[in-house]
């Protein structure tokens, strides 16, 4: 994992260290409330797995590891931004505002999507590798066109950086000096294919080759990915065009429920990265340098504790969607094979559920 | 004869390491094929087995996971390329319409574009979008391209092995629903040839044709419309391009009556397909219009109401109805 170029703030240790071109800008408070959220998300996660395990969720797909990634970038956007994440996301939904709740839907398998994308400025999920990316170039591009000062930032892992969709949205970005972020989150393993068969180079030197910057980050550093990215994302409102982060990470679980990753990895290597957690780190720099007492831990572990028994309740009532609801929405407008689908699952009287 | 009883996904897997004994130059390349063995243990055990230069992880692109085996083939290897699910194979398909397809022909017949390519298709097994889509049709529309659909553990043994020895690209469907079901594989030769259509259950009144997981929905609308006193003959088509037409008349020719099942929405689809060309070839045998009892025009919805979507037995049964009815 060393790397002399790997912007780090905070070591796993939790000891402050300096770095030539970042500096944290952020005070206790500030510091407290990104321990919060990655409590939050990590309790989320677990809960979400649980519920998956219990057959609750047709899937889930883990986060822990990548919380400090996530909330870091997730909480270095301006309002105004817009974000098009993976099906992995839950930490930026979560600093989108997204409620916990929304999040499960496609996880319920109630929904392909699950929120107000406008509302909360968050691109629904995509699924298939690296197609957001694009989508994300094509925003920037009407943002640049519109004048406005926001930025676009796009959310894709080590495995999708190999599909033509990402390096193409490379090529896109640069020749429009396109206000956005790549926010590539490396944790090391695409289902079982490791890094190493993804790129021979550190990924985020691929930037240099298309033409714009691109920063390696410790992932696992809240306060570094906070700075790294808030300074991304201002470049790219001023016209200052792409940039690339690798957050440098790691999936402590598996790439999904479906998935065991005992089968393709060893325990050692998960071991490792497990005294490198995200969330440690960060509280034992609120303990030691700014004195923050349990009981303030332990009210932000109620916190998450409730958030995660709502959400278990959220989720049970969460029903069966009415079947005749498959119709909507697959067109904008009137279209009569919709039309005669609709008539004829009335027909068949299976609407309401019962099949 | 040497019969086994094996899952539909062991038998694939039997299927493959078969072809890879018989014949050096077949290759496997895809997405977690290797060490994992595939998401659905498909490949499970092959690499340890056949080495990494024959079994081979590919980085995370379907475009080039059918592109460089394109250029294996023009080199003379028979590449087995995995796509993990249906919904991914789009990244893919500039390849295979534009070049896959074509090149045997752009070349005059000089490459030979061996290669398969395999896709779990169809839904019901519970999960989210874009891993239980029927793409087949796209495929099937393109001149240069074979598509072919195995849904029992004995088709899928075979099924495997011949499309790996055939000389054109194959699109191998295979219905990730019944990976896990059981059933006999004759281990001394196959029945039936690749581009064969087969007779599941014979009948005489209703010709039904269905194929991957929609075969067994159509036996088992033949099990309830016998208890009604209506025979069903139900047929797999198996091979979706070309279609065995000449079976497929024979059975409506002595029917009368016709219903197609898929999953696929019925817009330019194998159903139309199969009822136009029944239409046409056994129009003055036809008692009742063909109808096909498909997928909705909706994108596929959330699992947890797929089954409203999947054709089921009672939609099965109300399109036998109505060709039973037409004449009476």
């Amino acid at each position: 994992m060393i790397d002399e170029e790997l912007v780090q703030l905070l070591t796993p240790e939790g000891e402050r260290v300096s770095h030539p071109d970042y500096e944290s800008t952020l005070g206790a408070n500030e510091i407290l409330g990104l321990y919060r959220d990655m409590v939050i998300i990590r309790r989320l996660c677990n809960e979400s797995t649980s519920l998956q395990r219990q057959g609750q969720l047709a899937l889930w797909a883990p986060v822990q590891g990548q919380e400090a990634a996530q909330i870091g970038a997730g909480r270095a956007l301006a309002p105004m931004d817009f974000t098009f994440p993976t099906y992995r996301e839950h930490g930026i939904a979560w600093c989108r505002g997204v409620p916990p709740e929304d999040m499960l839907r496609i996880f319920r398998a109630v929904s392909n999507g699950g929120w107000d994308a406008q509302k909360y400025r968050h691109s629904v999920p995509t699924v298939v590798l690296g197609n957001q990316a694009l989508h994300a170039v094509g925003y920037a591009m009407g943002v640049q066109r519109d004048g406005a000062e926001e930025a676009v930032m796009t959310f894709f892992g080590d495995g999708a950086s190999s599909q033509g969709d990402v390096l193409e949205s490379f090529v896109w970005a640069a020749s429009f000096n396109a206000p956005i972020v790549f926010f590539c989150q490396n944790n090391q393993w695409g289902i079982s294919t490791p890094m190493s068969t993804q790129s021979k180079i550190p990924l985020y030197h691929r930037a240099h080759g298309f033409g714009f910057p691109g920063v390696r980050v410790d992932g696992n550093d809240v306060l570094a990915v906070y700075e790294v990215t808030k300074r991304a994302l201002e470049s790219a409102r001023v016209g200052g065009g792409p940039t690339l982060i690798e957050a440098y990470t790691y999936r402590l679980g598996a790439h999904t429920t479906s998935d065991d990753p005992t089968r393709y990895r060893v325990d050692a290597e998960v071991e490792v990265w497990r005294h490198r957690d995200p969330i440690e780190r960060v509280k034992s720099l609120l303990v030691r340098q700014y004195k923050i007492k349990a009981k303030t831990f332990d009210e932000i572990a109620a916190e998450a504790e409730a958030m995660a028994l709502k959400l278990r309740d959220d989720v049970l009532a969460m029903d069966r969607p009415d079947p005749i609801t498959m119709f909507d929405n697959a067109y904008a407008s009137e279209h009569p094979l919709v039309d005669e689908g609709r008539r004829d699952m009335i027909e068949l009287g299976v609407s309401g559920g019962s099949h | 004869m040497a019969i086994e009883t094996m899952t539909m996904a062991r038998a694939l897997n039997v299927g493959l390491r078969r072809a890879m004994e018989k014949n050096k130059k077949v290759l496997i390349m895809g997405e977690d094929v290797g060490k994992l063995g595939g998401v659905f243990r498909i490949t499970d055990g092959l690499q340890k087995d056949f080495g990494e230069e024959r079994v081979i992880d590919a980085p995370l692109a379907e475009s080039a996971i059918v592109g460089t085996a394109v250029g294996l083939a023009i080199r003379g290897y028979r590449t087995v390329c995995e796509i993990q699910f249906d919904g991914f194979v789009y990244p893919a398909f500039d390849q295979i319409v534009s070049q896959v397809a074509k090149l045997h022909k752009r070349s005059d017949g000089v490459y030979t574009m061996a290669l398969v390519i395999r896709l779990p298709f169809q839904g019901g097994i519970g999960a989210i979008e874009h891993h239980s889509e029927s793409p087949e049709a796209y495929f099937a529309q393109t001149a240069g391209l074979r598509v072919v659909a195995c849904s029992t553990p004995n088709d899928a043994y075979w099924m495997i092995q011949q499309s790996i020895e055939h000389d054109d690209p194959i699109i191998f469907c295979e219905t990730k629903c019944r990976y896990w079901e059981k059933g006999e594989v004759e281990l001394d030769g196959p029945t039936e040839g690749l581009f064969d259509a087969v007779v599941r259950r014979e009948g005489s009144d209703v010709t039904v044709i269905g194929y991957g997981s929609t075969v067994k929905t159509a036996l088992r609308a033949a099990d309830a419309a016998a208890q009604e006193g209506v025979s069903l003959e139900v047929i797999d088509a198996r091979s979706l391009a070309p279609l065995d037409f000449a079976t497929l008349a024979t059975s409506v020719e002595k029917t009368g009556r016709l219903v197609v099942v898929q999953e696929a929405p019925h817009t330019a689809s194998i159903g139309s397909e199969i009822v136009a060309e029944l239409t046409e070839r056994c129009f003055y045998s036809l008692r009742a219009p063909g109808v096909r009892v498909s997928g909705y025009h909706v994108p596929y919805p959330p699992s947890r109401i797929e089954e409203d979507y999947r054709p089921s037995v009672d939609r099965v049964l109300d399109a036998v109805d109505r060709v039973m009815g037409f004449d009476s």
